[in-house]
């Protein structure tokens, strides 16, 4: 074996025993790091935010555009719908954004995203354009306005921070809520508590049935993935979409440490598929590395709570797990080993 | 500046608002011990020296390594690894192979030709070592590293101690031995060979010595009454072991039993069976799970075609056979005789026993206390003599390579302080670094390398080394699989997960610090910390 063989499988072995799930990695090249590990990394979401303790959307946000900033060499305008991330980050005369930023109003960030991004053609500039919001005003609210950047394929990257509610105004249902999960306006009472089952929209899929470029899924609790696909999608022109599950402490329930750990199970028991397509069909799905059922999930949030009372499950947790498991037969969660 | 309509303050940074008030716990880096490292008998530093080895970095991994052990080539081969024992990584998949790593980096040394740094300078105090053992090879060592005059007296030809005349050279080989020894000595220490100390008090006073470590071993092998008929062939083990580093090996004939339950049992069964023996049965008065030796020496006895005999004791010996009777265990777990014989044909019994301590050379010296033919010995390795100390096989405790490697250790360190009239207090430990202290997910599938053994068909009939050593990728490999417990090792989780951007990174070989100013305290840090470097304390509010 000669000398760079030896040092390829030596980055290699360091890679797939300690490196691979964390965020750096002492021993491989700055090329292979993430860029979360840099210390060059923009922060564009920086310090001194006004996030719950343990947000995982300020995280989710720092993630995302961190990436498209490097991908994009610094060269990048987000545009912000109404929600948690600008009502944190923005509170009048302060800022937390590291690149120009703007918002209007709650429905309009991917309207004013094309307008923007038609401006800088106009001006004959590079300059990208983001647009993000939570799962309120992009699932609802927004939804208009984004079916239409789609459907005219205008040149922006959608970014939907998904914490599953209305948590800036106090949790409040949205169409992206769970199934049984408790909010203000679906509480654990009646029969049925908690949130209905059978509505709701998953706006990924909707967003593959407009043919447009790039779809992705992404979740805090794998870095790597999420930056991977943020990169791919700065390299692409044309409407693209991400959704990232962000876990929110305080509207499900959580304590602030927990916020990676139950984004990973989310993953982990395939109630949140995380999967790639482009121009309208399914590309690829990130496969289950260590399959858990869902009620380890559901179990570690109050939101929840009222599906293990008395010490009995409750008949929904098994509806639940059959989401899950059409999950995982849908998108092919399972990889070679777990089918 | 001029302010639009309704607007009356000018625009800033988040930075002006410094959410570290909200805290109610604070993040803190912490140091937790690895358990392989509070397992360790000799004391080593493992996750310290594999982080080393990790990046590449043999020899400083090697020197790190020997700051408390001066012998890994041996030590990666005749130590029963109570590090692996105790490794987390067990719980995810199987043990780092700890013994394997050490080996490879104790051969290299010896390959590159690696030599101890001498001590700065030199204290002018001289000390005494009986016996070149691991125990006094390993406080020789580190007397003469805190730069004492360091003579050691050993009794026999060779040094090594139980390593030269009691571990067979196919676990062994005499020239790692030699080398490891060899670079002791280059430090100054001077070793003489056939100079038995027999009167310590003398020698001390001949000497001029300001100190004394007494490390002589057990040799004396423990007998057992047997009734035996004439032309009967009995043999101790020590002597078996011991003759087999002379010119002439002993005669145990065509089928050897050896009676006896521990690993030196096994020793004396396998070096029969290399000897050319057609059987070595051994018999023991207990079962397999009693047994004292350890399991993969018997495993690898087994596969080399040594039989057993158990829960039997020896009768009678007579010329070409013996009588056992068969034992049963009683509810105590003791064997109790059953009335029932058997007789087996035996050309030769060796006795593995067990061995006693010469102590004569301490006769006449005041103050020294016996319990059960052992010296004495305090927490700080001193008998209860003003001077002197004593460990290894001598001293009370597990008899093992390893311990003695500790005792030698724990004895220098007291010795030196000792002769600066001070008293040497350890420095206190960290807490220990569980398994539920780690993330494991964060640490990828990585099986144990296996060290290849020597085909059975071979090692029955030579004396090479059974167990081979590691290559470059796959100690490598090895090292890697270490999780690091209790011990940041820059993975940069703490620094990519906290959503309050309060962490700074210093840069390589520098870790992280928390940035109090903004850090919420919401504890992710702490929850994806893998190895368990980080800790939640209570803030005083």
């Amino acid at each position: 074996m000669d000398d760079s063989t030896l040092a390829q499988q030596q980055q290699k072995l360091k890679y797939y025993q300690k490196g691979t799930f964390t965020v750096g990695n002492r021993l491989v090249s700055d090329a292979e790091r993430s860029v979360q590990a840099s210390a060059e990394r923009s922060n564009a979401l920086t310090s001194g935010h006004r996030a719950c303790q343990g947000c995982g959307e300020a995280l989710g946000a720092r993630y995302a555009i961190d990436a498209a900033m490097r991908a994009t060499g610094n060269d990048l305008i987000a545009v912000n719908a109404t929600g948690c991330l600008e009502v944190f980050t923005t509170p009048y005369p302060e800022t937390s954004w590291q690149l120009p930023w703007l918002h209007s109003l709650f429905g309009n960030a991917a309207a004013v995203a094309t307008g923007v991004a038609a401006a800088q053609r106009v001006k004959g500039k590079a300059t990208r354009v983001i647009a993000q919001g939570g799962d309120g005003g992009t699932t609802d609210i927004g939804f208009q306005c984004l079916s239409g950047m789609f459907e005219r394929n205008d040149d922006v990257l959608y970014i939907c921070y998904d914490n599953e509610g209305y948590m800036n105004t106090g949790v409040q249902r949205s169409s992206a809520t769970p199934p049984a999960a408790r909010t203000a306006t679906t509480p654990a009472l009646g029969p049925e508590p908690g949130n209905v089952f059978g509505t709701g929209k998953f706006v990924p899929k909707i967003a593959v049935a407009h043919g447009i470029p790039y779809v992705a899924t992404a979740t805090v609790a794998d870095l790597r993935d999420l930056e991977a696909k943020v990169i791919k999608a700065m390299g692409i022109r044309g409407a693209r979409y991400i959704q990232i599950n962000v876990p929110c402490p305080l509207g499900w329930g959580a304590p602030s440490y927990d916020t990676i750990k139950l984004a990973r199970l989310a993953v982990e028991c395939g109630l949140y598929p995380i999967f790639e397509a482009e121009h309208g069909r399914i590309t690829q799905s990130r496969k289950i590395r260590r399959r858990i059922p869902v009620r380890d999930y559901l179990i570690l949030q109050k939101r929840y709570a009222h599906l293990f009372r008395n010490g009995v499950d409750d008949p929904r947790v098994a509806r639940l797990q059959a989401i899950c498991d059409a999950h995982i037969e849908d998108y092919g969660l399972l990889g070679d080993d777990e089918a | 500046m001029d302010h639009d309509f309704a607007i009356t303050l000018d625009v800033g940074t988040s930075l002006a608002n410094h959410t570290g008030a909200w805290r109610t716990f604070r993040p803190e880096y912490v140091h937790r011990l690895p358990p392989c490292n509070a397992a360790c008998p000799a004391g080593e530093d493992i996750q310290g020296w594999l982080s080393f080895a990790e990046a590449g970095d043999y020899e400083a991994a090697w020197r790190a390594l020997t700051k408390n052990n001066p012998l890994p080539a041996v030590m990666g081969r005749v130590c029963y690894h109570p590090c692996e024992t105790a490794c987390n990584r067990a719980q995810i998949d199987a043990a780092v192979g700890v013994n394997a790593v050490e080996r490879f980096l104790g051969d290299m040394a010896i390959a590159k030709g690696w030599a101890f740094e001498p001590p700065a300078q030199k204290s002018g105090k001289k000390v005494l070592v009986v016996g070149a053992g691991p125990a006094g090879l390993s406080a020789a060592y580190h007397l003469a590293v805190l730069g004492h005059d360091v003579n050691i007296r050993e009794a026999g030809p060779a040094p090594g101690g139980m390593m030269r005349f009691g571990i067979p050279k196919y676990r062994l080989p005499r020239d790692v031995l030699d080398a490891e020894v060899a670079r002791i000595a280059a430090l100054g220490v001077r070793i003489d060979y056939n100079s038995k100390v027999s009167d310590l008090q003398a020698t001390i006073k001949e000497g001029g010595f300001d100190a004394a470590f007494l490390a002589v071993g057990a040799h004396i092998a423990k007998r057992a009454y047997i009734p035996a008929g004439e032309a009967t062939k009995i043999l101790d083990a020590v002597q078996v072991l011991a003759s087999m580093e002379g010119a002439e090996q002993p005669l145990l004939g065509r089928r050897v039993v050896v009676y006896g339950g521990g690993n030196t049992a096994l020793d004396v069964a396998r070096t029969a069976k290399r000897l050319g023996a057609e059987e070595a049965i051994i018999v023991y008065r207990r079962t397999r799970e009693k047994m004292p030796a350890h399991d993969f020496e018997l495993e690898e006895a087994l596969e080399e075609g040594v039989m057993m005999k158990w829960l039997s004791t020896i009768k009678h010996v007579d010329a070409g056979a013996i009588t056992v009777e068969k034992m049963k265990l009683d509810e105590t777990g003791f064997p109790q005789p059953t009335g029932e014989f058997e007789t087996l044909e035996a050309d030769s019994v060796v006795l593995a026993l067990g061995q006693d301590v010469d102590l004569s050379l301490l006769d006449g010296v005041p103050g020294l206390e016996f319990a059960d033919g052992l010296v004495k010995v305090g927490p700080d390795m001193m008998t209860g003599a003003t001077g002197i100390f004593a460990g290894g096989d001598m001293a009370p405790s597990e008899r093992t390579v390893t311990v003695a490697v500790g005792h030698g250790k724990k004895a220098a360190r007291h010795i030196d302080a000792f002769l600066r009239g001070a008293a040497y207090a350890p420095p206190p430990k960290h807490e220990l670094a569980g398994f539920e202290h780690l993330n494991a997910w964060y640490y990828g599938e990585a099986p144990q390398t296996l060290r290849p053994t020597l085909e059975i068909a071979r090692r029955s009939s030579t004396f090479e080394e059974v167990v081979q050593g590691l290559d470059e990728s796959n100690a490598l490999y090895e090292a890697r699989r270490c999780l690091s417990c209790g011990n940041c090792f820059e993975c940069d989780n703490c620094y990519g997960v906290c959503p309050d951007n309060a962490v700074i990174k210093l840069g390589a070989g520098q870790g992280f610090r928390f940035n109090y100013d903004f850090c919420k305290g919401c504890g992710v840090c702490e929850a994806e910390c893998p190895c368990g470097a980080i800790a939640m304390a209570p803030e005083e509010i």
